[in-house]
């Protein structure tokens, strides 16, 4: 019966049964490839520029730390910035040359904005450094991670992840099968392809070392069945590598997203919540497979890329193109545009963008530069309502309801479009590809991710004011407790002071009286000093008590607060009556003025200078931390006297700030966002 | 600026529409073949109307009217609409049924893509409860009819409400299959001798079975072209089918066969051009497989204890009523979740 049910749920996902070795993913789309214009000729080595611009932000994550300054020579292969935490790569000069600037440029970025770029004068001499090959058998894998690290390799598909955090240091990666990303779905690009046909040799050699790094048995290479020659080279290399296998995917897009990619050759479907690694996969893309052969056999760091140059220029091809080379330069070696040409995307037609200018040198993620007309892509007529024809539907790879999320975002009902699994979508853009009504379908989920986001952030933000502002009215409550002390201490000296020359009027009886009458006025009146004038010191002792005893019972009454503030509305504290309470030993303290003594005096004069001494001191370090606190860029606060609940408490709320800080910072610092 | 995908292929709604539209020309042929060339004046009469009314409203509301109208969708719906009334219905009828169709039943929804319920049945509904006796008045099939009608004298009758002189109503219309399959039951006959009278033809209604049958060619090339998906007339055809099977297996003397309920009524054009209105029904596929059975197990409740002889358009309004309710229980897994 669940296989009847099985059979027809897949029928009615328009799956067929999986016999075949490849396991179709849902949806997709089938643009016209376009590849041919640029596969006519091989791979040619672009000349060394005039001028070389090498923006640091050319990967996933941090930006590296310039190594250089202006007017140093350098020379092929060294190191202008290092990677700067772990989430970093390093970036080289692509040839010798001298530093000429270190400043914003234009990046190849959609955003358009200026980023720190280094700029480099070739000397055209192109000197390469001390190289140094790394017999990677024979070196432990912790060594050749680190290797990577500084190698400046990331992900050449476009995600430019760095690749050296895709290999574990510590050897025990669990993957037992390596992906090599070999479909190239988008239309236009063919720098893999022509990689593939031209170097399927150094190709395998790096996946040998990938997948000795990861100590995956399995190797499998997935390409696109619309790419006969490279299939045909890398199957013939494939063959001097034990356990690997080509397989070939019927061309659809996006079948190059690793998660399809690993889909169609594996017949698994990685968790929504989970990586590839999680369950033992791991995807290289052909040509960071190849940079790392070169990195370790000859050292060489990375300097360069294939980048496909096409659409409307005069002679489309791929380029081995040194990054940092101004876009112009490549544009003329293929023979210049064609007339038309009104700007130009990077990447592929489905998920490229447009590039801010001209004036952009390619970076390691320039996988292809396509030549734009009205002509090639004509700008989208304007968009009609939906009809709810549900096409969006049936090309959506991840099979999600487009629709149901267009009209989710378009009504800024985040919330539902979330529930609908809005984070699912990988923004391949099937879904407007097919769209009827020519909806800019994707510019909806963007949005409305990009509107999740900053609202999380926003909350995430109040959540810290407020609890900042939790522990503030404590602190303001402690504050005035200790207040209310000093106060009532220093009353009690001075009634003490007063005391001595006053007269000695009051008999025993009547002190003891009004003392236990007192002290059975309140609970505060208990531990507060009731009889400290006859010995001061004493006084100091149980003045001290008290102290503590008041601040215990402001953080309980904070801690109240708080559990009420969650349940309704943060009320204004009732302090006024607590305050009064503890003021009231102060004007108890007539009762034992009574049987002072010259020396109980000079005590009394003593214990006041060391309490003006005391709170001096106290004074100087609260001023002293405050100033230190200023330095170090955090809020003042009072936490000397703190119990060890509210310095856990502070120290809670400061690594939660820490923590926004942090991602507000990778945020930041990552282009995608 | 990241406007991706810079490249699109898909057909615009108009062409969609437009691909409708022919597929419905070999049913409207068929209909000329059999009831004569009224039903073009009908046709054309609900075309009119809706594209004025549409024009007006859109112009009331302030949207662009040459875009709008240019979709086409306001013609599929007068098209529905006139092919589901009976042939010589009067003009003011046609108009009212559009005017309320293109109208109440969209602009005021916010048009195009807002309406939730099929505009064609909305306004065939509404003219069937306001007007039985006309809704009900089907011409008898030219082969059939003691008196034939020529074009001229449809004209007349449509726009004058006048028959030639000396021809009684009587002589020109006459019960539908569904209709007299009822009363005829009601008077205890049994079924097989009912199909016996000469207005059932091989499979359905005599004549109707062509129009039918015309109806299904067009839904096959609507398949063929990606326009519809399997799911709708499927599960539409395959619930009506089981319905009759299951309550002809029982008792065959008082329950007519599951061909003669494809083949009668507005099956055919039910289960391929009017369920498979996108803006009114469900978009996944489990939702449209649930939508269909349900219109085709309400259409065949309706034809056999409810109070019309044929039971689509009222199938097919509640059944968009569940629409939003059968979206949201038939999610399918999204890639990389597991099932909830």
């Amino acid at each position: 019966m669940n296989s009847i049910i099985q059979f027809a749920s897949r029928l009615i996902r328009g799956q067929t049964a999986d016999t075949d070795a490849v396991h179709k993913f849902h949806g997709g789309v089938h643009p016209d490839g376009q590849k041919q214009q640029s596969t006519s000729a091989p791979i040619k080595k672009l000349a060394i520029p005039e001028r070389l611009v090498l923006p640091l932000r050319q990967h996933v994550g941090y930006i590296p730390k310039i190594k250089v300054q202006v007017g140093e020579r350098v020379l092929k292969g060294q190191m202008l910035a290092e990677a700067e935490g772990t989430l970093s790569a390093a970036i080289h000069a692509p040839t010798s040359g001298t530093v000429a600037a270190i400043g914003e440029e234009i990046i190849p970025h959609p955003s358009g904005l200026p980023d720190m770029c280094i700029t480099l004068t070739p000397d055209g001499l192109d000197e390469w450094t001390t190289l140094h090959p790394v017999d990677w058998r024979n070196t432990d894998k912790k060594t050749l991670v680190a290797n990577l690290r500084s190698s400046g390799i990331v992900g050449l598909g476009g995600a430019t992840f760095p690749t050296h955090i895709k290999v574990r240091a510590d050897g025990r990666s669990g993957i037992h099968t390596l992906v090599i990303n070999a479909a190239e779905c988008e239309p236009y690009i063919t720098c893999d392809d022509m990689l593939m046909r031209e170097r399927a040799d150094e190709i395998v050699k790096g996946m040998e070392i990938v997948k000795f790094l990861l100590g995956a048995e399995n190797c499998i290479v997935g390409i696109e069945d619309n790419k006969p020659e490279a299939t045909a080279a890398m199957a013939e290399a494939c063959k001097a590598l034990p356990g690997t296998s080509v397989k070939v995917v019927p061309t659809l897009y996006p079948s190059g997203d690793a998660r399809r990619l690993i889909h169609l050759v594996l017949g698994m479907e990685i968790p929504h919540d989970k990586r590839s690694t999680d369950v033992g996969v791991q995807v290289f893309n052909v040509a960071t497979v190849l940079a790392i052969y070169r990195y370790f056999a000859y050292g060489e760091p990375a300097v360069d890329r294939i980048v496909t140059i096409t659409g409307s220029v005069n002679s489309p091809r791929n380029f081995e193109v040194l990054f940092g080379t101004p876009l112009q330069t490549l544009i003329d070696a293929a023979d210049g545009t064609k007339p038309g040409t009104t700007h130009f995307i990077m990447g592929g037609p489905m998920m490229g963008f447009d590039l801010p200018t001209i004036d952009v040198p390619i970076t390691k993620a320039a996988n292809c530069i396509i030549a734009a007309t009205p002509d090639l892509f004509a700008p989208p007529p304007p968009a009609m309502p939906c009809i709810r024809c549900a096409r969006c539907a049936d090309a959506c790879p991840v099979n999600l309801q487009p629709q149901e999320l267009y009209w989710f975002s378009k009504s800024d009902n985040f919330e539902k479009a979330r529930d609908y699994n809005l984070f699912d979508c990988i923004e391949c853009g099937c879904c407007t590809y097919v769209c009827p009504s020519n909806i800019p379908l994707v510019q909806y989920y963007r949005y409305a991710k990009s509107e999740i986001i900053a609202a999380d952030k926003a909350k995430e933000a109040a959540d810290l004011a407020r609890e900042r502002n939790e522990f503030r009215l404590a602190r303001i409550e402690r504050e005035k407790l200790e207040r209310a002390q000093k106060h009532a201490e220093r009353a009690a000296a001075g009634k003490a002071d007063s005391a001595k020359t006053a007269d000695a009027v009051k008999t025993d009886a009547v002190k003891t009286e009004s003392a236990t009458a007192e002290s059975a006025k309140t609970e505060q009146a208990k531990t507060a000093p009731a009889k400290p004038a006859t010995e001061t010191p004493a006084a100091t002792a149980s003045a001290d008590d008290a102290k503590k005893a008041a601040i215990a019972a402001a953080i309980e009454r904070a801690k109240a607060l708080k559990a009420a503030a969650q349940s309704a509305e943060p009320q204004k504290k009732p302090a006024t009556a607590d305050t009064a309470g503890s003021s009231q030993p102060a004007q108890a303290e007539p009762a034992h003025a009574a049987e002072q003594t010259e020396a109980d005096q000079a005590k009394a004069d003593q214990a006041k200078k060391d309490k003006q001494a005391l709170i001096a001191a106290a004074i100087e370090r609260a001023k002293a931390q405050k100033l230190a606190a200023a330095q170090a860029g955090i809020a003042p606060r009072n936490v000397e006297d703190a119990s060890p609940a509210v310095k856990a408490e502070i120290s809670e709320i400061d690594a939660i700030r820490e923590k926004a800080r942090q991602a507000a910072k990778a945020q930041d610092s990552d282009p995608e966002a | 600026m990241n406007r991706s995908p810079y490249i699109t292929n898909a057909p615009t709604v108009s062409i969609i529409m437009l691909k409708v539209l022919l597929a419905l020309i070999p049913g409207i042929f068929a209909y000329v073949w059999i009831y004569g060339g009224g039903i073009l004046v009908t046709i054309s009469l609900a075309t009119i109307t809706a594209l004025v009314s549409e024009a007006a409203l859109l112009k009331l509301r302030q949207r662009p009217i040459r875009p709008y109208l240019s979709d086409l969708s306001a013609v599929v719906t007068a098209w529905l609409l006139a092919l589901a009334l009976p042939p010589l219905a009067p003009w003011w009828l046609v108009v009212v049924g559009t005017f309320f169709a293109i109208v109440i039943a969209k602009q005021l929804y916010g048009g195009l893509g807002y309406n939730p319920f099929n505009p064609a049945m909305v306004g065939y509904a509404v003219l069937l409860i306001s007007f039985p006796i006309i809704m009900t008045k089907w011409p008898a099939p030219l082969v059939l009819a003691q008196t034939k009608l020529g074009f001229m004298d449809q004209l007349q009758f449509i726009f004058g409400n006048a028959l030639p002189a000396n021809v009684k109503m009587d002589a020109v219309t006459s019960a539908t299959p569904l209709d007299y399959l009822k009363t005829q039951l009601m008077l205890k006959h049994e079924v097989h001798g009912i199909t016996q009278a000469p207005i059932f033809g091989t499979w359905g209604a005599k004549g109707g079975e062509l129009v039918t049958a015309a109806y299904l060619l067009g839904g096959l090339y609507l398949l063929q072209q990606r326009i519809i998906s399997w799911h709708l007339p499927t599960a539409f055809l395959g619930a009506l089918a089981a319905m009759s099977l299951i309550f002809y297996t029982l008792n065959p003397a008082h329950f007519a066969d599951p061909l003669f309920h494809l083949m009668s009524g507005a099956s055919m054009l039910c289960a391929f051009f009017i369920i498979t209105d996108p803006i009114s029904g469900p978009t996944t596929p489990r939702g449209k497989l649930y939508f269909a059975a349900g219109v085709g197990i309400l259409t065949y409740l309706i034809r056999v204890y409810g109070g019309y002889p044929d039971g689509v358009a009222f199938a097919v309004l509640l059944m968009n009523m569940c629409v939003s309710l059968i979206d949201a229980h038939t999610q399918p897994r999204v890639f990389g979740h597991t099932k909830n």
